[in-house]
């Protein structure tokens, strides 16, 4: 019997797609709900299920080709023992090389056919339907509880690798990247690595990323490339793939960059005063509380002091509603040789110089030990980021997610400036903030920066 | 055969003897006897000749015929007397020389006993208890595990202890109880097995599990004498570096949801083991409510390592191929640790 395969509609306002690849060869056995064929609508990349079990007899749509729904794109014998079918079906079943196969888990997830794609959005923005993000999972080997502290903890499953029985996500898997500090702000729901088996010359390049409409809230990440695959693999090269941190960083760097409308102020602050105060102190503070002082507390403490006094960069945004969090929580960015984490250090605003700076030693510590509990990278309220450190003049850093601020921190040396009338040898230093516009305006943020400028040039509080 | 792990309800030492399991049954019996003129105990040969293992020996000469009563060979009118006594306020203790023979008796019990209460406000406080279980050669009709007909049968409670300290307090504290108790002794254990028991007068909880061994890799449930088989078991799992938790049920109803709840909620994995068999045994109760109540904190199937759904086989190599044991549970536990 044979059974025609159409077009599905995959949403109200949907009226062609394209078949981006089939899964399956003429002759081909396949079982019934087994992923047929990848299509490519204007809202989602989705791979469809075959509607029967049996023999792929004929395909009348080829890859690459647009047609409107409800076009029968191929035939499956739903029998199955066609003669001429029944014999190569066996054969071939087997033949297919993993790529193929690993492929589609990368492709962007099937939401259920003929489920209306949601409305058009809102005040919302790009976004995964949440029909996506839960058959992704349902394709991954993992188990309620893995499902329910992925959620938790707002980590893409399909980025981890299974250890347990048949490459399964047992509990362990996931603890140990939660223990990694593998917990993005805004998790994506729909990368997988590909293994490095998956890369070859002749691989055909992954659908483009899907970007659905959607009435959630989370931004639906993958990772694409701007050229296609063919172009990148040339002359010698070894291919590292990401490590689920690295994976983790992008996909959150990609998914700011996205949501957030990002705008940059950069302010110049004269720390003489409080380059002569550490110089004087440092060394009875590390001997009393056996802690080094460095200056990061005293930027933590002036972006306290600028907080309070514009409590919109201390701040999220939930589509329309612009969540003014009551806590100071500080988010600074430790840089690791494998990666980056931003530990949190929490209720800024209720320590002093010396409380701070041990609770970033500590934090920053056990980061590099990866030590760190997940709820000591999360719920920040604003982050500092220290390019400085590195030597540079300044830096215009990406906002983590889900801030609407960060500061950057240049190095501070030694410049010639001119104060009233006169040059003088002062220790200087660039700060950027990077704001999310959407919430922030310019007046705002330079009153900020001006804030952190004007309590770090005027700092008056003991540290000893 | 497991060492015995018959101490307290927490493996504490007490003050008291080590005692076989099948002495701590008889002391339960003397001394609520000697304690309540209300207890009597009736049954096939438990008076002059002492029960068939000795269970009742010295009770006939402490208490009197009138008290230690020997009955014909029917269990139906061993139980349908003592539920009359029940009745009339006396506390009968009915022993099943074999457990397997409790269904000659099995309307009296699911009919009568267990109704009265709930139909007449007749409450029936009486224990019917008896030697239960295989691994001794005893053969299809002297082998048998029916508690789960019983667990079945609302208006009970089933009890199965696996230690003499429990087997004595919670046999004291059936006698006390004001329902219908089922008394499951596992002959296996009757003198294999020796613990410590407290001088004085205690009792254990009906309704209470306990944790016999801590762990955090899986859960492991069971009861009688599978407990010892579990035990046995996570001790080579530890070697493996795989921590078992081994709950000892202890009531089989009420079931104590709590302690397996908790226990799971930490493990995230459950092996239930029991002798009885397959179909129908606790583990599916047991799955069922870890369906119920902890779907999202599983991290793996529900496994059950229990006898095959057969009559108990007579023939040795038969019977330790049908039944659990040690080995067995270990390698289930293995794998599920490792799932």
């Amino acid at each position: 019997m044979a059974v025609d395969i159409v077009m599905p509609q995959m949403g109200e306002s949907i009226f062609e797609g394209t078949i981006t690849k089939w899964l399956k060869k003429p002759g081909d056995k396949v079982e019934r709900d087994e992923p047929l064929f990848e299509i490519s609508t204007d809202k989602v990349d989705a791979e469809i299920p075959s509607p029967s079990a049996g023999v792929l007899k004929e395909i009348k749509v080829g890859e690459g080709q647009t047609v409107p729904i409800q076009t029968v794109v191929g035939v499956i014998d739903a029998a199955g023992s066609a003669a001429g079918s029944s014999a190569p079906a066996p054969a071939k079943t087997a033949a297919p090389a993993p790529a193929p196969a690993k492929a589609p888990a990368a492709a962007a997830p099937a939401p259920a056919i003929s489920r209306p794609v949601a409305p058009p959005p809102t005040a919302a923005p790009v976004a995964a339907s949440s029909a996506s993000s839960s058959s992704t999972s349902e394709r991954i080997h993992s188990s309620p509880l893995v499902r329910r502290m992925a959620k938790e903890h707002g980590i893409n499953l399909s980025t981890i690798e299974g250890t347990g029985a048949g490459g399964r996500i047992s509990k362990q898997d996931i603890e140990a990247v939660i223990a990694a500090g593998g917990v993005p702000a805004a998790a994506p729901p729909a990368y997988s690595a590909p293994a490095p088996a998956a890369i070859s010359r002749s691989a055909t390049p992954p659908p483009p990323a899907a970007a659905p409409g959607a009435s959630g809230a989370q931004v639906h990440v993958v990772l694409e490339n701007a050229v296609p695959r063919e172009k990148m693999y040339f002359g010698n090269y070894e291919i590292h793939p990401m490590s689920t941190m690295r994976q983790r960083i992008a996909e959150h760097m990609v998914a700011s960059k996205r949501v957030s409308a990002h705008v940059y102020s950069v302010d110049e602050i004269d720390m003489t005063k409080v380059a002569a105060l550490r110089a004087k102190s440092k060394d009875e503070f590390e001997k009393r509380y056996e802690t080094k002082l460095t200056f990061m507390p005293f930027f933590v403490k002036a972006a306290v002091a600028g907080l309070r006094a514009y409590p919109t960069l201390n701040a999220s945004l939930d589509g329309t509603n612009v969540i003014l969090h009551k806590e100071i929580n500080v988010g600074i960015a430790v840089a690791l040789d494998w990666g980056l984490l931003v530990p949190v250090v929490k209720n800024a605003d209720e320590k002093n110089i010396l409380g701070i700076q041990r609770n970033m030693n500590d934090l920053a510590e056990r980061a590099r030990s990866k030590k760190l509990k997940p709820e000591e990278v999360q719920e920040s309220t604003f982050s500092i980021t220290n390019p400085g450190v590195f030597g540079g003049l300044f830096g215009l850093p990406v906002i983590s997610q889900p801030n609407v601020g960060i500061l950057g921190l240049g190095a501070i040396e030694k410049r010639p400036v001119v104060i009233n009338d006169s040059i003088a040898i002062r220790s200087m230093c660039y700060v950027t903030l990077s704001y999310d516009h959407r919430v922030v305006d310019g007046a705002i943020a330079h009153q900020f920066l001006h804030k952190v400028k004007e309590t770090l040039e005027n700092w008056n509080e003991p540290v000893l | 055969m497991p060492k015995a792990n018959g101490a307290g309800p927490n493996g504490s030492a007490s003050d008291g003897t080590q005692v076989t399991f099948l002495e701590a049954i008889k002391q339960a019996m003397f001394e609520e006897m000697e304690r309540d003129p209300a207890v009597i105990l009736m049954g096939e040969d438990v008076g002059v000749y002492g029960g068939a293992f000795k269970t009742s020996e010295g009770l006939l000469e402490r208490f009197g015929w009138e008290r230690v009563i020997d009955t014909p060979i029917s269990e139906s009118a061993i139980i349908g007397a003592a539920c009359g006594m029940s009745y009339c306020g006396l506390r009968p203790i009915c022993e099943m020389q074999f457990i397997d023979f409790i269904v000659c008796a099995f309307n009296q019990i699911t009919n009568f006993v267990a109704k009265g209460h709930y139909l007449w406000n007749a409450p029936a406080p009486m224990v019917i208890r008896g030697p239960s279980g295989g691994g001794v050669h005893g053969g299809p009709f002297h082998s048998a595990n029916p508690e789960m007909y019983f667990v079945h049968t609302p208006g009970v409670k089933v009890i199965y202890p696996s230690t003499p300290y429990d087997a004595k307090g919670l046999l004291k504290a059936a006698v006390r109880d004001n329902n219908p108790v089922l008394f499951f002794e596992h002959k296996f254990l009757y003198r294999r097995i020796k613990g410590e028991v407290p001088a004085g007068d205690y009792t254990v909880p009906i309704g209470k599990a306990v944790v016999r061994r801590e762990g955090k890799h899986l859960t492991i449930i069971s009861y009688a004498a599978m407990m010892h088989a579990s035990l046995e078991a996570a001790e080579a799992l530890a070697k493996e570096g795989i921590e078992a938790e081994v709950i000892d049920l202890r009531t089989l109803l009420p079931l104590d949801e709590e302690t397996i709840l908790n226990s799971v909620k930490k493990t995230n994995k459950c092996l239930v083991v029991h002798e009885d068999t397959r179909t129908g045994g606790i583990a599916g109760e047991i799955a069922a409510i870890l369906f119920e109540k902890a779907f999202h904190d599983l991290d793996g199937p529900l496994v059950r390592v229990t006898s095959l759904d057969t009559p108990v086989p007579y023939a040795p190599t038969l019977e330790e191929h049908f039944l659990p044991n040690a080995k067995k549970v270990f390698s289930a536990a293995k794998e599920l640790a490792r799932y």
